[in-house]
């Protein structure tokens, strides 16, 4: 199940890769024929762009704007500044790992800079970008609502985080202010395709690293001991789409957690503790402890630490497969800043 | 500053409390106090390992060394016995 390796941000050089020319020379440049369509295309399947370039900031995007593609990039990094740092810094602000990213640049040397500093980055030259569109790493199974807004969310992140650094007082009044809903329910047959999107994609708060197929979780949807569960949230901003999902099988004495995953999009809402919340409760009410299979990946430290301190003890070990178990003896209530719907 | 009062200003400006004004008494049980959520808790094992240079494994990693000042404060005088109060 694994190999699974999806590309989740297209890294572009612009002078000489994304266009003929070099700004900064007085070239009159222009776009590489076809680039726009993959650069649109890529967007489209939810795959985020973004720039490393060197050069000046201000004439970049000018260009850019001329060619109506400024939209496309996130945090685009123009500069004088080694690339590898460039990339560094988006991969810090949009929160995904390393090896998810792709770098697009038509200089070996910048390439191998890249590489030598992020040896995880998957690296191309700049003439492939014609066959970027059909490479697999770049076709994600699915394309969801979810990813085709992908880029649009990823904006309304960064204007929320703005807002937040212009805040002045608490945490809690900000999250307050941010009018957060957060909806829990069973999962339908078209949450399938996000779910699995969610499996492959979602590292950090991954409680097993287990990925599960569209068949898999279709199989499991009919089975009467197993309740997949899928979490969406929104606040003033816009929506997030469907941010977490849940399989748990039930048994007489225990509610199992076989999967837990929340996007590290909403980490810091403390979501993911109240989907673990409502668990308990249910569990609770029809006389049941709750157990979770964890599996340290390397990554879900995160996910590991959340679980300890929601009160569940290890009480299995094997290897690196552990089981924890809740005594449903302390819940954590809902907080206070957060509209909880549950199914 | 002392460790209790280090640790109180620590919870006072990062729990999410329930209660607007909130008051940390050394016993008080902060899991009941506010919401700890994911990041307030990778946000509280980072304070306490750097501040009192001591590493947090996973057997640390339990709600009862965390639960309140006290023991917090226990927590890290057992893993730092040089520790002064």
């Amino acid at each position: 199940m694994c190999g699974l390796k999806e590309i989740k941000c297209v890294v572009w050089d612009l002078d000489n890769t994304v266009w003929d020319g070099i700004i900064l020379e007085g070239d009159e440049v222009k776009l590489k024929p076809g680039i726009k369509t993959v650069i649109e295309t890529l967007d489209n399947r939810g795959i985020l762009n973004s720039i490393s370039s060197k050069g000046n900031y201000e004439d970049a995007m000018q260009k850019l704007k001329e060619f109506n593609l400024h939209k496309y990039f996130l945090y685009p990094q123009i500069s004088w500044n080694a690339k590898s740092i460039s990339i560094a810094k988006i991969q810090q602000i949009l929160n995904i790992s390393m090896d998810t990213f792709m770098f697009v640049d038509d200089q070996r040397f910048e390439r191998d800079e890249v590489r030598s500093e992020h040896p995880e980055i998957l690296c191309i030259a700049a003439e492939e970008y014609k066959n970027m569109l059909s490479c697999p790493y770049l076709k994600p199974k699915f394309i969801t609502q979810d990813s085709k807004r992908r880029r649009l969310m990823y904006m309304e992140d960064n204007q929320r985080k703005k807002d937040e650094d212009l805040f002045n007082g608490p945490r809690k009044d900000f999250l307050q202010s941010l009018n957060i809903h957060f909806t829990i329910s069973e999962a339908k047959d078209d949450d399938l395709e996000r779910a699995e999107e969610l499996t492959i994609r979602t590292n950090q708060l991954n409680a097993t690293g287990k990925t599960y197929s569209y068949d898999e979780l279709k199989k499991i949807m009919g089975s009467e001991s197993h309740r997949l569960l899928a979490c969406e949230m929104r606040d003033k901003y816009g929506t997030y789409g469907k941010i977490g999902i849940a399989l748990t099988e039930d048994s007489e004495d225990y509610v199992h957690i076989k999967l837990l995953l929340m996007s590290c999009r909403v980490m810091s809402f403390g979501v993911g503790t109240v989907l673990l919340s409502y668990i308990m409760q249910e569990a609770r009410k029809n006389g049941q402890k709750v157990r979770a299979d964890f599996k340290h990946t390397g990554r879900n430290k995160i996910m590991y630490t959340t679980f300890k301190f929601g009160n569940f003890k290890e009480v299995l070990k094997n290897e690196s497969d552990i089981i924890l178990e809740n005594d449903v003896s302390f819940i954590q209530d809902f907080p206070p800043y957060v509209k909880v719907t549950t199914p | 500053m002392g460790t209790y009062e280090k640790i109180r200003q620590f919870l006072l400006v990062n729990l999410l409390a329930y209660d607007d004004d909130l008051i940390i008494e050394d016993d008080e049980n902060i899991f009941e106090s506010g919401f700890v959520d994911s990041s307030f808790a990778m946000q509280l094992v980072a304070f306490v390992q750097k501040e009192y240079q001591i590493e947090v494994n996973d057997e640390d990693l339990d709600l009862s060394n965390f639960s309140s000042i006290n023991s917090i404060v226990e927590f890290i005088g057992r893993k730092n016995s040089i520790l002064e109060i």
